[in-house]
């Protein structure tokens, strides 16, 4: 009966420690203090990106197009500071297009009441095809000198911990803080739960739902900065990749169901840390492409069956959250 | 001394007298008898152009050298744009044909996809020309790298690097479903047969991406802080690499041989900062030369589509710390643009 009590953010948990410990075990040179910072570096990015969609979907939405807000401003950066402009006034602009993207976003989920899946998915493609068609010269934003400097949130350490650690860690805070901390955060987790209801009690939703988005695409913008400086230039067909999925995938896998209304930082960490683990283990094994995406779409459906069994559908939670 | 300036002056003129009596010789000039039919053969015919994608340095590298020697005879060159997807490119052939250009240029995605349209749009009377990427079905011309080589001259270089040193070697490369991957990896292959000595620690596909090549470098670097040596697919997605053996604090000790299409900032200024030791370079510009070349002579020779084929293998060059400072080694898009 205890078993009952075991959630799906519990169920991925012991997954997770499972792994570990194999690895842990039969791998050498796995449970190294090195390998481990290396394990949260590599998923660093994806990890600020799913506090991004976290904070979405606990308001009971999605976001498609945040690989968009993660590709163009940065690659906006770099392409701005080619062209000769300084690297200030290249982010203020970069942050300013991100502003511009989540609150275009956000007032078409909110006020036009286009549903976010939609309003995402065609704004992505859109912000994606803007950067392709006007803003950049290649797919691939190049480096320039006039970047120097800008490396270090992706490449330095600080205290012997790489940056794009810090910067997850960081963002955990400052997004954990806002959810749990403050009155906004209270109103995510309200509205998730029951826009209407939300509504009725008199929270201002529209406005809530339209900052959510733009705190989404500043985030994502900030991964996008992370990612840039860390690989030294800005791939932006990075939008066309599988990146979306495994952003929804450490969300949902952590335990923020689609439905809204639950769940928080400790998920995505917990989701982030299930991915690393398996990536990790499975690059020092060398296992081929095609045998990575076999046992990860193994892992995934047994995380899924696990909780279903566990958390056996309702009538009430089966309506909700489903896309 | 007068006498040697009267001669002088003699001489003087007696040579303006012979430019007299020669100028209307030369000015009635003399045809060059095939000048006229090349030109008639070139005017107001149209090349589609059909890449993978635009945007990224070899496609617009070909568009704008193809564009550059075959638009001031008069010839259009048309761009379709699939941007990655290999449905709309079939499509996009698929319309080509029926809009009947003299040639398509066609940037196959694999091996098989476009044969059967290219076989048909031969058959219909239209040149076709394959760049870098070679399909089954051959067609009037293979302009493109030879993949096995690009392949063998990288691991040949890193071998010779590992000498005296660990003998460990990684492998990072491009798309599985990539047949330039593939073929890479064949040429990889073939010389460490020869070399029983080298082991291979990792040999992954990061699927052309920077961020994935970094990832799997920095956690093979971890567990191999000896690795010699690291053979990159493609430099677009070695900045990755090369990121993490910078990370590592192993540039200089970790031979990095990657290749590409020699775009400046892409490669010759990568090798500069000693990010890559070794990028083989085939060359955009040459490769779109020959292309145009290629379609220059197919148009004016009135070869019927299909019947002659041929291939021309691009020149290979590897670009070193030896090299990469010279202006000749790399090219840029801006100025092949102008």
């Amino acid at each position: 009966m205890k078993l009952k009590r075991l959630g799906q953010q519990e169920v991925v948990f012991a997954i997770f420690a499972v792994l570990f410990a194999i690895f842990a075990i039969f791998l050498p040179g796995f449970a190294t203090t090195q390998n481990m910072l290396t394990l949260l570096q590599n998923v660093a990015v994806l990890g600020i990106l799913g506090l991004a969609m976290a904070l979405i979907v606990i308001g009971r939405g999605i976001d498609i197009s945040l690989i968009a807000a993660l590709a163009v401003p940065p690659g906006l950066v770099l392409q701005m500071v080619q062209d000769g402009y300084s690297l200030p006034v290249s982010m203020v602009a970069a942050v300013a297009l991100a502003l511009v993207f989540g609150l275009v976003n956000g007032w078409l989920i909110a006020y036009a009441e286009v549903p976010s899946l939609f309003a995402t998915l065609a704004t992505g493609i859109f912000l994606a095809g803007f950067g392709q068609a006007v803003l950049f010269k290649l797919d691939v934003v190049q480096w320039s000198t006039g970047m120097n400097g800008f490396e270090r949130l992706g490449q330095g350490a600080i205290l012997g911990i790489p940056t794009p650690i810090i910067a997850f860690a960081v963002v955990c805070i400052v997004v954990a803080l806002l959810l749990r901390q403050t009155r906004i955060g209270a109103y995510f987790y309200a509205i998730g739960d029951n826009p209407y209801g939300a509504r009725v009690t008199g929270i201002p939703s529209r406005p809530i739902i339209v900052l959510q988005y733009v705190l989404a695409a500043l985030i994502g913008c900030f991964a996008g900065f992370v990612l840039a400086a860390s690989v030294s230039s800005m791939p932006t067909r990075i939008f066309n990749s599988t990146l979306i999925y495994d952003v929804i995938l450490v969300v949902v896998l952590g335990g923020i169901g689609l439905s809204g209304g639950r769940g928080g930082v400790l998920n995505v960490i917990i989701g982030t840390l299930l991915i690393g683990t398996m990536l990790n283990g499975m690059t020092i094994m060398d296992i081929s492409y095609s045998g990575q995406n076999l046992i990860k779409g193994m892992v995934l459906l047994v995380a899924v069956v696990v909780d279903s069994f566990l958390n056996p559908r309702n009538e009430e939670t089966a309506q909700q959250g489903d896309i | 001394m007068k006498n040697i300036k009267r001669l002088i002056v003699a001489g003087i003129a007696g040579v303006g007298l012979a430019t007299l009596a020669v100028a209307p010789v030369l000015a009635q000039g003399l045809d060059e008898p095939f000048q006229a039919s090349f030109k008639k053969a070139l005017e107001g015919k149209t090349v589609g152009y059909l890449p993978v994608a635009m945007n990224f340095d070899l496609t617009e590298g070909w568009f704008a050298g193809v564009k550059k020697e075959l638009e001031p005879y008069g010839v259009k060159v048309i761009v379709r744009d699939p941007n990655w997807s290999t449905s709309a490119g079939a499509q996009a052939l698929t319309t080509l044909i029926s809009e009947k250009p003299a040639a398509i240029i066609v940037h196959n995605p694999d091996v098989q996809t476009y044969a059967k349209l290219m076989q048909r749009a031969e058959k219909e009377g239209i040149y076709v020309i394959q760049v870098n990427m070679g399909s089954v079905y051959r067609s009037a011309a293979f302009v493109g790298a030879n993949w096995i080589e690009i392949g063998e001259r990288n691991a040949d270089a890193v071998i010779k690097a590992c000498q005296g040193k660990s003998n460990k070697i990684a492998i990072v490369q491009g798309a599985l479903s990539a047949a330039t991957s593939a073929y890479t990896l064949k040429g990889v292959e073939n010389v460490l047969a020869k070399h029983p000595e080298i082991k291979v620690v990792s040999s992954q596909a990061a699927d052309w991406d920077a961020a994935k090549a970094k990832a799997i470098t920095q956690t093979v670097l971890k567990q191999n802080p000896d690795l010699c040596g690291i053979i990159g697919f493609w430099d677009g997605m070695d900045i990755g690499t090369a990121a993490a053996v910078k990370e590592a604090g192993l540039t200089g000790k970790v031979f990095l041989a990657t290749s590409g299409g020699g775009e400046r900032k892409g490669a010759c200024e990568l090798v500069k900062s000693g990010a890559f030791d070794l990028n083989v370079s085939y060359d955009v510009p040459t490769q779109a030369a020959d292309m145009a070349g290629m379609i220059k002579w197919l148009l004016s020779s009135g070869v019927k589509p299909g019947d002659a084929k041929g291939s021309i293998y691009t020149t290979l060059t590897n670009i070193t710390k030896d090299n990469a400072g010279s202006d000749t080694a790399c090219w840029n898009l801006s100025d092949l643009k102008k």
